[in-house]
């Protein structure tokens, strides 16, 4: 957004300020708010930018002109290259050494909880983001959001500027006008103040609240957030008290999930990830696996891992679910649901497991759901064994739509004179029947403090831009009640403000700095001489040691049968989306452009329906239809799925974003507009009506079956315990050595390679979105991903086996697999792609003309080509994401995963500086890094002490393709279940 | 071949030329064409039109070069579209006339004089719009050089092992060989121009073309020499050049190029393309310059008899294809025939079924080879024929590979269509000038049928 | 050859009038204008052959592309001969990074204010420095070894393998104004990649000027390879990522 002379950058506002000082500050800061070029900069990120970001016409063809005519206009053009200056601190800062990264401990906090990240940092820039290998929540590993975030901290959209009915103002000239407000509602204790916030998770944040409440004890607190109110409300129902389940897998025999997505999105994934793949896995000469129950009404990753899968049409999973708990608490379950093999086999399993069981219900079920789970792991003696239930790490738990029914009435009796909106987007978020966004109306004053310019801010007077939480010091709970303390990695990118700051506006101390109310909070809590070192080490290792929730004794009851919402012929069930959730990071391109795990669609949510269904309505996929239910109704387009129950569609929350951004804006439907707080989890009576017209999706995958290729080799335990080595059966690989070209090259230093265990695998593509992070990976838009032309280095392959109506689903990361024999290297006419000492398949981008052969000859297509300039290098602040150790590609070059060459470097000159060789572990890829499944094992061939080494001995190794003799150095391990025999063909 | 042979009717069709020529009759009919002959309307018609597709080329690359080969429809799988498919078709037109000048004259057959300038014109121009697309079809154009093994800063050469290392060197012989054939050849005609020529300009400029030809009998004996050579050195080039092209798929592992057949098949098929194109380009310009009387049935008669010879190898090229595939009793190469024949690009397989297999058959009557109106049509088709062969070859191979995870589709875009059309164009302006300003039949080659003409038997081969 | 026999056919010349004005007509050229012609064939293959080839080496190579010698402008007429040659300072008393980070480092302001909030106090030349100190804004001094942003070369691992400062950047101490003294084009790197042993020493050395090797380098040289365990790493990888 630098380029346009009459609109502004962040530059030349900074500049503009600088020339300003003393007394023509002000004034001069009026001047620049006022001039058209401002109103320009604040509202950048509608459709035209989307259009741009989409498809590269527009503002960049000058520059590409500019690049073209450059290298054409001569030799010289190609030899010569710019002047580049030097730019010295004036004093170094301490711990700085220019050119090393320095990684930092903090936390981002998703829907509530607190993922422990370490950041990386290049020269004081946020570039990456790890897990933080000693926090019980992590364990070295991330999520997607979180893997993301580094990308919303640049955000070119983010509201950048305060500003008062879209005037821009400074934040003085706001306190100004906020703390007189206050100081009228002083009279009348508060009695008009109104806050909104999402749930309130940071202890922090709740003190303050408490503060503010003991400033004005009739002002109002309520909280929203799209997430989590079935687990709140759940618990309350079932135990009549706030608890908060905390689940251990890896004690697990057998798990049995209601519409869950544990290992997909909601609190404590990566950690319960790891811990179920710890009882799958067959490494190391294990023989058991838990086995593993899913009831779903639309496929999600984890049902694709389950052992057995029921599609269940969402009105019919209360009645499931009540037999179930009628079955496993002794009682006799009724209906029809419980007559089939699967009902009758899980309660066999679940009572035989006492102890060793798990039941888990989705995030997005009802309360009623969750309350029924609570039952049946008591029923099963689970609390305290497998599931533990501590307290609420809510500040202040609460019926959320008990919330938002208060605020609308307040709202309407117009008691509200200042309503301060802290985060969140309920305006977006709320169902529909709260109509929040003419609601908000009614009060006077309306405070937004928020990253974006969205939906609610368009309804807010205020808009102030808060702060990123890498920008900001804050603290907070991860899923087990474990707190971090979260460290400012970069000052406030756009001068904003955090919640802490804003709270302090309402005490007498209103300029304090969120540093000291975080760290007077944390010496309140720990008194004592030590406070110092114990605060250092807290901020150094960025979580509380041992400060995980107290456990709690409750005893749950079964909860009152509810009136059973009778099914309908279509019924919609809605799911908060794994990546975008409820539409927060709906303007990060990473995250749109991931491909989700089942539908392998971007930048849209579909209309999912089963294969039987869209023959019943006579549909084909990318139809547009229209949705219907009581009353209201959307668009979205028609998505086949197999698994989708029939008679019913699957939709995802978090799209149809109004005012996301340049990325999210446009991307998808809004399917919240169906959902009514009475029944926020499904709706029946739906309305299907084909508008007879095509919408695109963009998938990055269009064939499913494996066409008996195996390229995921696949058995049950029962085969794998009959028969260890029935992999190495299914097909022959080529002898070493045969070849036409014998090479008798030995790597006698290192030999680099990757093991994949596709049993662990779950599909997350939290090990994409880090590649695409670590990578300086390129965002290509919908327009390019729709002629399969996408850039990510890996990618995750899904395919189907059995049943059609109801398939076994499997996940294959997929990346270069550096072939020994490597076709694309044999092909390249400039020696551009070619084998390095240690086995590395190396890409050289400076020396590629890029004529796309080697792409055409490599059988796994993992090569990515830059067709156009899909590298963004026109926006400044995506600039200081960039991994400044590889190379930002260009135009017209081919690229491809490089195993993390720059890693592999780095270690290798640390270890050569020591005389001795790399350590096993030394080298960990940035996908191996963030697997939360720890699914991936990397290191040296050479070492057969090394993980990677031990992985490959295992029988269940296998190269992919092998027989076409490329001898890959990335192998995989067979995916292996643990049906019930009892169950059989049935699902 | 110095014994005559008497001909039975039903073969012979004629001689190769009309008996009642002259020595000066032939230099006049062929050179009047150049110099006295007013500009027609439909030549200028014919000019402007191809000038217009040119210009679709130009627009094309320039985008191109701004924006990137993305322009086009390719994508991961199909990493090549057009661009190859074009380069492979042309450079195949090219090769007839390298077989008709260099291998025909080795073989001494008298009937090749009256069209071997104008298949050489047309090999020459066929290459160089097939030149094109290599540099065109790379992601940076401009870098494109270092495919040329010059001594760099960089201490690199081009990687040898590359068959698109080998193209280069292949596709610029050819090129070089067959501009000083065509070149060489050129020298004694030139000069007749010039001297028959009336106007000062036209002297001067065929006079230095004509590079001081006196017609001395040195002249002739060392011109004889030289092109005899020229055909010795071109003669292998008929059959390496496309052979090294087909390598491109040939050396590959990708089912359905990974195949050794191609080389073969390859060189027939281009032979096959190359003598439609000289007919496409015949019939009508025998027509509209009344040149059949030089330019004979029997002309017609012995090119389509090539293409008949030709077209039934490319056939048995397709069919041992299938049978490979099936008789490899491997997966990928079953698959791929079988997605080949009833894939989502069933059309363009079978279509080049009937237009490269079908079609000819027909030219087993002697009726048609030698009635000019169904020739054309017949050549048109097995052109498009032969085009569509490339397609398949590239696109159905590349689409659906090994892994079902990455098969994807191909559509080309509105600049595909631009940069293939403007090499239309440019081979159509080229051919346009061509027989404005060359004479576009050897007057000096026809003037040796004369002695012989009047005896049928012995050029009766 | 039957055919081919009648020629040159003795017939033509009284074959007809048409065909016999060819032989008895003007001249259109002079004489000389066959030499002409030669030359011009002889001058087109040496100008695009010759020529066409070796423009290019000749750019690419030479020391205006590669900016090989050339003195940068600087914003202070910073002399290392004064002070690494006269004053003796140390290179990694400025230069800090070199051991242990990719980049030697620009020294920060604050380092030359070490010395110069002493002496030179008043130095116009200084102004810079100073203001720099004052307003807290750097120096923005010229990049001279300036590598494509595709290289990654890493200052550490050469220095801690023996190669000495000297080796690339020259005799520093006797430039008044520095300049680039290697051409860094590849082939030079992979000159040294390929033959270590030419060109390392020993690590005690690796600041000092004008270093002569105290035995002759050919039985040096591979002592210290081997004793550094110096590997001759040619691969792409070990630079272009």
């Amino acid at each position: 957004m630098t380029e346009q002379s009459d609109s502004l950058n962040l530059e030349s506002v900074q500049k503009r300020l600088a020339q300003a000082t003393g007394k023509s500050y002000w004034r001069s800061l009026d001047e620049l708010f006022s001039t058209a070029g401002f109103q320009e900069f604040l509202h950048r990120e509608f459709p035209r930018q989307a259009a741009e970001w989409i498809d590269d016409d527009g503002r960049r063809n000058f520059l590409k002109i500019m690049g073209a005519s450059l290298a054409l206009a001569g030799l010289t053009g190609c030899v010569k290259q710019p002047v580049e200056y030097v730019m010295p601190y004036v004093e170094e800062p301490e711990k700085l050494l220019a050119g090393k990264p320095v990684f930092y401990a903090s936390g981002y906090p998703v829907a509530g909880l607190v993922s422990p990240i370490l950041v990386e940092t290049h020269d004081f820039r946020p570039t990456k983001v790890e897990g933080n290998p000693e926090h019980p929540a992590s364990l070295g590993a991330t999520d997607v959001p979180t893997q993301a975030s580094v990308l919303g901290l640049y955000d070119p959209d983010r509201l950048q500027a305060v500003t008062y009915l879209d005037e821009a103002r400074s934040y003085s000239s706001f306190m100004l006008s906020f703390l007189t407000a206050l100081s009228q509602q002083r009279a009348s204790a508060g009695a008009g103040i109104c806050i909104l916030t999402e749930t309130v998770t940071s202890p922090t944040l709740g003190a303050q609240m408490q503060e503010v409440l003991k400033q004005f004890p009739a002002a109002k607190w309520y909280q929203w957030d799209g997430q989590g109110h079935g687990r709140r409300s759940g618990a309350e129902l079932a135990f009549g008290q706030y608890v908060n389940p905390v689940y251990k897998f890896d004690q697990a025999d057998v798990v049995f999930s209601i519409d869950g997505n544990f290992l997909g999105s909601g609190p404590g994934t990566v950690r319960y990830a790891r811990d179920f793949a710890s009882r799958r896995v067959l490494r190391g000469g294990v023989t058991t696996q838990s086995r593993f129950y899913a009831v779903e009404a639309s496929p999600t990753s984890t049902g694709s891992k389950s052992d057995h899968r029921l599609p269940l049409k969402p009105s019919q999973i209360p009645v499931f679910t009540r037999a179930l708990a009628a079955a496993v608490s002794g009682g006799q379950a009724s209906g029809e649901v419980s007559t089939s093999k699967f009902f009758q086999a899980a309660v066999k399993d679940l009572l035989a497991a006492k102890g060793k069981s798990i039941v888990i219900a989705g995030e997005d079920q009802s309360a009623e759901i969750h309350a029924l789970v609570h039952f049946m792991n008591q029923a099963l003696e689970n609390h305290g064994k497998t599931v533990l239930l501590t307290a609420p790490l809510e500040q202040k738990a609460t019926d959320q739509y008990a919330d938002l029914k208060a605020l609308v009435a307040d709202l309407n009796g117009g008691k509200v004179d200042l309503l301060l909106i802290i985060g969140g987007n309920p305006v977006f978020t709320a169902p529909a029947e709260f109509n929040l966004r003419g609601n908000f109306q009614k009060a006077k004053t309306r405070v937004r403090l928020g990253l974006y310019e969205d939906e609610t801010a368009e309804v807010c007077q205020w808009r102030i831009p808060e702060t990123h939480p890498f920008e900001q010091w804050s603290d907070g709970p991860a899923y087990d009640g474990t707190m971090s303390i979260m460290q400012p990695l970069i000052a406030p990118l756009y001068g904003g403000k955090s919640a802490h700051n804003m709270l302090a506006a309402f005490t007498d101390t209103p300029e304090k700095p969120d540093y000291l109310l975080v760290r007077e909070y944390w010496q309140s809590k720990h008194t004592g001489a030590d406070f110092e070192a114990w605060w250092k080490r807290a901020v150094h290792d960025g979580f509380v040691k041992g400060s995980a929730a107290a456990e709690v004794t409750a005893t749950a009851k079964m909860p009152a049968a509810e009136a059973a919402v009778a099914g309908s012929a279509m019924e919609v069930s809605f799911h908060t989306d794994p990546y975008v959730l409820d539409g927060r990071y709906a303007n990060n391109a990473w995250l749109q452009e991931l491909p989700r795990p089942v539908t392998r669609l971007t930048w849209d949510n579909a209309v999912v329906m089963s294969e039987k269904t869209a023959r019943d309505l006579d549909l084909k996929d990318e139809d547009r239809v229209e949705l219907a239910v009581n009353g209201r109704s959307v668009w979205g387009s028609v998505w086949r799925v197999p698994g989708q129950p029939d008679g019913t569609v699957g939709v995802s929350l978090g799209y149809g974003r109004t005012r996301a951004g340049r990325a999210g804006t446009g991307a998808g439907f809004n399917a919240n507009l169906l959902r009514s707080a009475s029944s926020p989890t499904f709706a029946t009576g739906v309305k299907l009506k084909n508008l007879g017209e095509k919408f695109p999706l963009a998938a990055v995958q269009h064939h499913f079956l494996m066409e008996g290729r195996a390229p995921v080799r696949e058995g049950t335990l029962a085969e794998y315990i009959k028969d260890p080595l029935f992999v190495q059966k299914e097909t022959e690989t080529p002898p070493a050595g045969l070849t036409i070209l014998p090479s008798d090259w030995q790597y006698k230093g290192y030999a680099w390679g990757m093991a994949i265990d596709l049993t662990a695998c779950n599909g997350c593509n939290a090990c994409v979105v880090a590649c695409q992070a670590e990578n300086n990976i390129a965002v290509v838009g919908k327009g390019q991903v729709l002629n399969t032309r996408e850039m990510h280095w890996l990618r995750i392959d899904r395919y189907y086996s059995g049943d059609a109506a109801n398939p076994r689903a499997h996940f294959q990361p997929v990346g270069c697999q550096h072939c020994e024999n490597a076709p694309c290297e044999i092909v390249c006419p400039v020696a551009a792609t070619v084998h390095d000492a240690e086995g590395l398949n190396n890409m050289v981008y400076n020396r590629c003309v890029g004529t796309r052969y080697c792409s055409n000859n490599c059988p796994y297509k993992v090569r990515r080509f830059n067709f156009l300039l899909y590298t963004d290098w026109d926006t400044e602040s995506l600039k200081l994401q960039r991994n400044p150790d590889v190379t930002v590609r260009s135009r017209g070059v081919m690229e491809k995963c490089s195993f993390c060459v720059q890693r592999i470097n780095y270690a290798k000159i640390m270890a050569e500086k020591e005389d001795r060789r790399v350590k096993d572990g030394e080298v960990i890829t940035a996908c191996q890094a963030t697997c939360p499944a720890d699914a991936i094992a990397f290191g040296d061939l050479n070492d057969p002490e090394s993980k990677v080494s031990k992985w490959k001995r295992e029988q269940l190794n296998y190269s992919l393709l092998g027989e076409l003799n490329t001898r890959p150095r990335v192998t995989y391990l067979a995916e292996i279940r643990n049906p019930n025999p009892a169950v059989g063909e049935e699902s | 071949m110095s014994q005559p042979v008497e001909l039975p009717d039903k073969i012979y069709v004629g001689p190769v030329i009309d008996e009642q020529h002259t020595l000066a009759s032939i230099s006049d009919k062929v050179g009047g064409v150049v110099l006295r002959r007013k500009i027609t309307l439909g030549w200028t018609f014919g000019l402007l039109l191809s000038f217009a597709a040119l210009q679709g080329l130009a627009g094309a690359a320039t985008l191109l070069f701004v924006k990137g080969v993305g322009i086009w429809g390719i994508n991961i799988p199909v990493g090549w579209g057009f661009a190859i498919i074009n380069f492979v078709w042309w450079i195949g037109i090219g090769h007839a006339g390298t077989l008709i000048s260099a291998i025909l004259l080795l073989l001494n057959q008298s009937w090749r004089n009256a069209i071997n300038r104008f298949a050489e014109a047309m090999t020459l121009f066929a290459v160089m719009c097939a030149g094109m697309f290599p540099v065109l079809h790379t992601g940076r154009p401009w870098l494109a050089y270092w495919l040329l093994p010059y001594p760099n800063t960089m201490w690199l050469w081009p990687q040898f092992r590359s068959p698109l290392a080998w193209d280069v060197f292949a596709v610029t012989t050819y090129l070089i060989i067959s501009a000083v054939f065509w070149f060489v050849g050129l020298l004694p005609d030139l000069a007749t121009l010039r001297d028959s020529s009336k106007k000062d300009w036209q002297k001067r400029t065929y006079g230095i073309l004509a590079m001081g030809w006196r017609n001395s009998a040195r002249h002739w004996q060392r011109y004889e020499k030289a092109s005899l050579l020229l055909a010795g050195m071109a003669t292998p080039l008929v059959v390496s050049v496309h052979t090294v092209v087909s390598f491109d798929f040939a050396v590959s592992l990708i089912p359905g190029w990974h195949t050794t057949i191609f080389p073969p098949y390859f060189v027939a098929g281009a032979i096959y393309s190359g003598f439609a194109m000289v007919l496409t380009l015949m019939i009508p310009v025998r027509k509209f310059y009344g040149l059949d009387d030089i330019i004979t049935l029997r002309h017609l008669n012995n090119m389509a008899k090539v293409t008949l010879a030709t077209a039934l190898i490319v056939a048995y090229g397709y069919i041992m294809e299938a049978f490979f595939s099936y008789f490899s009793a491997d997966k990928y190469e079953k698959f791929m025939i079988w997605n080949r024949m009833t894939g989502p690009y069933w059309w363009a397989y079978w279509t080049l079924i009937l237009c490269n297999i079908i079609t000819p058959q027909f030219l087993w009557s002697k009726k048609i080879r030698t009635s000019p109106g169904i020739l054309w049509v017949i050549s048109i088709v097995v052109n498009i024929g032969m085009w569509l062969e490339r397609f398949v070859i590239v696109v159905t191979s590349l689409h659906r590979d090994f892994l079902p995870s990455s098969w994807g589709m191909y559509a080309p875009t509105v600049w595909d269509w631009a940069t293939y059309v403007g090499t239309l164009g440019l081979f159509m302006f080229l051919i346009f000038l061509f027989v404005r300003v060359l004479p576009m039949i050897t007057i000096f080659e026809l003037r040796m049928l004369l002695p012989g003409a009047r005896v049928k038997e012995s050029v009766a081969r | 050859m039957g055919v081919r026999q009648v020629w040159p056919p003795r017939v033509e010349i009284s074959d007809t009038l048409e065909s016999a004005r060819q032989y008895v007509m003007s001249q259109i050229f002079k004489p000389s204008s066959n030499a002409t012609a030669r030359m011009s064939i002889i001058l087109t293959v040496v100008i695009a052959g010759v020529l066409g080839g070796a423009l290019f080496e000749l750019i690419a190579d030479s020391n205006y592309a590669t900016r090989q010698n050339n003195i940068r402008e600087q914003p202070i007429a910073f002399s290392h001969a004064h002070h690494v040659g006269s004053m003796g300072i140390e290179c990694r008393y400025c230069h800090t990074g070199v051991e242990n980070s990719q980049h030697a480092l620009v020294p920060p302001t604050k380092t030359c204010m070490n010395c110069h909030s002493q002496i030179w106090v008043n130095s116009p030349t200084l102004e810079p420095v100073r203001e720099s100190y004052r307003t807290n804004q750097s120096i923005k001094w010229q990049k001279v070894h300036d590598l494509p942003d595709y290289v990654y070369f890493n200052h550490s691992i050469h220095i801690n393998k023996g190669v000495g400062c000297e080796t690339c950047h020259g005799r520093v101490d006797t430039m008044p104004l520095m300049y680039q003294y290697s051409n860094l084009e590849m082939r030079w790197c992979l000159n040294c990649h390929r033959n270590p042993e030419q060109y390392v020493r020993p690590r005690e050395f690796i600041t000092k000027m004008g270093y002569e090797p105290a035995e002759p380098q050919e039985i040096l040289g591979p002592k210290l390879v081997k004793e550094y365990n110096i590997q001759k790493l040619e691969t792409c990888s070990t630079c272009h990522r």
